[in-house]
């Protein structure tokens, strides 16, 4: 299985979330004016400053050539994890419902907090059972999640919230308490917390493994499983 | 011809922005302002004014969490 890590000029997780992903299986860079994938399985969406957050976060990104195949790997399917940037950029492409705005403290942000996996029957939280409490950090200055309040009652009855702020660890005053969505058909994922940053003990956890975990028994051992598991 | 496009958040969605502007300005004696709210303005020319709504759209404005006003200058 081969992980592929997009690189726009101003990421700057991209090398961390490599790292992760090879504790798992293969992974390798994408440059943002690739036209195709590289064949990679599943695609990673990295935190950073991508095109130096000009207008909007997220706003330019979602307009360079790889993004175009980038798409066509989601409609064919194929699992892609966006996080921080990768998440608001992402919900610009329109592949993730919602939008990301100023966190409601106006300051960034750069802590450990708790998340509660809301729903485990995803490609991207199969490893995690719900209502597991994951410590991974956030570091952001615009992670509030908003989504009118119909999607978001739509969003919550298809299972699509899928990871939220643990009682009292809302960072950013996201509405409630999303952090992390997958989008109608489950193949794609944006979060706020970082997983690439919880891999090791050494870093003082290693929660966010279970992701990357989950994407590649989603990749290796396809959806049958989980349904054998629900059986 | 010359366009100017003012973009802010939509109603009911909390401008943090906006509040903290707001609480500054009684504390330098600017008492009675209320409801303000931190934009952004987009000036540009264009040959065909007839796309700029379709820009604002796509990529100027985001439509889920801002309004968008264009005005010709020019």
């Amino acid at each position: 299985m081969k992980f592929g890590v997009v690189r726009f000029p101003g990421s700057c997780d991209e090398v961390d979330a490599l790292m992760a992903c090879r504790r798992f299986a293969d992974a390798e860079i994408l440059w943002h004016g690739d036209r195709d994938l590289a064949g990679v399985d599943a695609v990673v969406i990295p935190g950073g400053f991508s095109y130096g957050d000009y207008l909007r976060v997220g706003a330019i990104a979602r307009f360079s050539p790889v993004m175009e195949a980038v798409k066509a790997h989601v409609l064919a399917g194929g699992p892609v994890l966006g996080i921080c940037n990768g998440f608001q950029v992402l919900c610009e492409a329109g592949l993730l419902p919602g939008a990301l705005l100023p966190n409601a403290g106006l300051r960034f942000l750069c802590r450990q907090v708790d998340v509660e996996v809301v729903n485990s029957d995803t490609p991207f939280t199969r490893a995690c059972a719900a209502g597991d409490t994951l410590s991974i950090p956030v570091k952001h200055t615009t992670g509030r999640y908003y989504a009118p309040e119909e999607t978001l009652r739509e969003m919550d009855a298809h299972g699509q919230i899928i990871l939220r702020y643990a009682t009292g660890c809302n960072p950013n005053g996201s509405l409630a308490d999303v952090a992390g969505v997958v989008n109608r058909d489950g193949n794609v994922m944006g979060l706020m917390p970082h997983p690439e940053h919880a891999v090791d003990p050494l870093t003082g956890s290693a929660d966010g493994s279970c992701i990357f975990q989950s994407l590649m028994d989603h990749v290796e051992e396809g959806p049958a499983r989980l349904a054998e598991a629900r059986a | 011809m010359k366009a100017r496009v003012l973009i802010r958040p939509k109603d009911g969605i909390l401008d943090p922005q906006g509040q903290a502007v707001e609480r500054a300005l009684p504390a330098l004696g600017f008492g009675g302002a209320a409801n303000v709210r931190v934009g952004r303005l987009v000036e540009l020319d264009v040959e065909d004014g007839s796309r700029l709504d379709e820009m604002c759209e796509r990529l100027l404005a985001n439509p889920l969490i801002e309004d968008y006003e264009v005005q010709v200058i020019e």
